[in-house]
């Protein structure tokens, strides 16, 4: 893959407005997420006895209101998004090590190498992965770290395939064969040959794979079984928000709206990326 | 018959997908810390030892193993932990057929809608039925059921009033609207978009242009032609659509108050009740991978590559 077709990538998603449009509310949401919680005037878990529930704007300060114990729903918004956000990219950066690894040796050792270690994949692929999920909360205990695990032990399934698919037709190319002649060994062809040129698609499954984890935790987190007050996250603030929509609808609408737009910013930019990095569509 | 010979190499290929889903499930649950009498406080040892052998829980791991597999044979699912008067098997019974209208209902709302809708995109591509159609389907796929549940419930039940928010009294349609919608929903969207797709991908086909040129009308291009064609992605689909009805089932249950078999799942998830989670995700493994067959038996039916194939 050479530099030019980076270019032409870079140049393409300039062009598409609303993918950089997405990318900037991306950025915007996780420097808010980040910092965000210490510059506002309350912390997550302050209860501001003065203002229980009140709506959004009405009082200064809390500018999407409190919740029904008073704690500024602003700062817990942030703070959820934080928490998903986190469990998100950690348990991407899980399934593309293994899913990375995997799929680059099975294509490239190809054989029955490559059958066994990609019935395994099919394997664990037929099985109901959310109740599995479920499983494993009950199992280990509900808590960041276990919907972590449990995400990732199943998020690089897709991620193995499509890399492999990809290791199987690189390795036929003859900057392979150059490396084979140049005596490199095959740990040093896929480290260093193989890997490297499988980061477009890479990328955009990632970037694609980012949103299904946050779906996931926070319907997890929704049912309760999730992440766990006092830490916030979105799910558990939407089923919160839920159970008040009769007097406190706010609290419902924040949370959901901050969800639906990151979800939607990742799956938008995700398409945008695999429009730019496809050059069979130039 | 090369489609029953289809249907039993599937058949018979179902069944170590479902072993192991048994299997797994066992290991996983014997792996938790401690055991389901742990957090009764003050329970003498006599007493302890006595529970831990009526449960059977003093055998080694491979003969519990074994007496669930034969109790499963059997439709046992064993007894629950926490709900003392109840077996899994009668909790089941109680919950799968409010799950499975339920479940049944979204499916077929979701190709009833999504199938239409999807058709008329493609027919008006560049449109603005075609831009109406895309824009809702974007939106219905980026909003998450625990997000549209809510929201309906707020809008339709507590604004407008038109239908009831929770609860469930036998032979009461209304009640399962606002769910079935619900559910149904993310469906509609995914499935006209996957319609709208696949139509126009086949339509730039050399036979359909075949076709045109035998002097055939357009409708009946379209309608004998196209579609039946365009239908195989939608349903090889169904599989993995089915799952989703299946985890959304439970968002919903919980929320609407329904007595399906997804609360009990989330009730036995919050309790640690091992016996029922265990029971609950081999019933729902099982109606996934019953669908799934389902939906590749409709696939080769349709695929007349796979018919060939059969034949040969």
């Amino acid at each position: 893959m050479s530099s030019s077709l980076w270019d032409a990538a870079r140049a393409a998603l300039v062009r598409d407005r609303l993918a950089m449009a997405c990318a900037a509310m991306l950025a915007l949401l996780l420097v808010a997420a980040v910092i965000g919680p210490q510059l506002l005037d309350y912390r997550e878990d302050e209860i501001d006895w003065a203002h229980m529930a009140v709506p959004p704007f009405e009082v200064p300060g809390h500018w999407f209101g409190t919740d029904r114990l008073g704690r500024d729903l602003f700062v817990r918004t942030l703070h959820g998004l934080r928490v998903s956000l986190a469990i998100a990219l950690a348990a991407t950066m899980v399934s593309l090590v293994i899913g990375v690894a995997w799929g680059a040796i099975a294509g490239f050792r190809r054989g029955r190498t490559d059958a066994l270690m990609m019935r395994f994949v099919d394997v664990l692929y037929s099985l109901p992965q959310v109740f599995f999920v479920i499983i494993l909360t009950v199992v280990f205990g509900r808590g960041p770290l276990t919907i972590l695990v449990a995400i990732g032990a199943f998020g690089w399934l897709t991620m193995a395939r499509i890399v492999r698919g990809q290791a199987l037709v690189l390795r036929e190319r003859e900057f392979i064969e150059a490396a084979i002649v140049g005596g490199a060994g095959p740990a040093r062809i896929v480290a260093r040959h193989i890997v490297p040129n499988l980061l477009g698609p890479v990328i955009v499954f990632s970037t694609l794979t980012l949103p299904q984890v946050i779906l996931v935790e926070s319907f997890l987190s929704f049912l309760g079984i999730g992440i766990q007050e006092p830490l916030a996250s979105l799910g558990n603030l939407i089923a919160d928000g839920a159970a008040e929509m009769e007097t406190a609808p706010w609290m419902l609408a924040v949370p959901a709206a901050c969800l639906m737009l990151v979800v939607f910013c990742f799956n938008f930019l995700g398409d945008s990326l695999r429009d730019a990095l496809d050059p069979r569509d130039r | 018959m090369s489609t029953s010979a289809f249907v039993l190499r599937r058949l018979l290929g179902a069944i170590p997908t479902l072993a192991l889903v048994v299997a797994l499930s066992f290991l996983l649950t014997r792996l938790a810390p401690g055991g389901p009498f742990d957090e009764e406080q003050a329970l003498p040892p006599e007493i302890r030892a006595n529970l831990e052998a009526a449960y059977g829980l003093d055998q080694p791991t491979y003969v519990q193993f074994g007496r669930y597999v034969q109790g499963l044979l059997r439709g046992d699912f064993g007894p629950s932990f926490r709900f003392r008067d109840f077996t899994v098997g009668e909790l089941i019974a109680d919950g799968l057929p409010v799950s499975l209208a339920l479940g049944a209902a979204a499916i077929l709302l979701g190709l009833a809608l999504g199938i239409p809708a999807g058709i008329w995109a493609a027919l008006s591509r560049g449109g603005a039925a075609d831009r109406l159609v895309m824009a809702l389907a974007v939106a219905g796929i980026s909003v998450p059921v625990f997000v549209v549940a809510p929201l309906l419930a707020l809008v339709f039940g507590i604004w407008l009033q038109w239908l009831p928010v929770a609860g469930w009294v036998p032979g009461r349609p209304s009640d399962l609207v606002l769910p079935v919608v619900a559910l149904a929903l993310p469906l509609i969207a995914f499935v006209a978009r996957l319609m709208r797709g696949s139509l126009l991908e086949v339509m730039r086909a050399p036979w359909i242009r075949a076709a045109r040129a035998r002097g055939l009308r357009e409708r009946t291009v379209i309608m004998r032609h196209a579609l039946p064609a365009a239908l195989l992605p939608v349903v090889s689909y169904a599989g993995p659509a089915a799952a989703a009805v299946l985890a959304g089932s439970l968002v919903v249950e919980t929320l609407f108050g329904l007595p399906g078999m997804g609360r009990h799942l989330v009730q036995g998830a919050l309790n640690r009740d091992y016996t029922l989670v265990m029971g609950m995700v081999i019933v729902y493994a099982a109606l996934v991978i019953v669908l799934n067959l389902i939906a590749d038996i409709a696939y080769a039916r349709l695929d007349p590559c796979i018919r060939r194939e059969g034949r040969s």
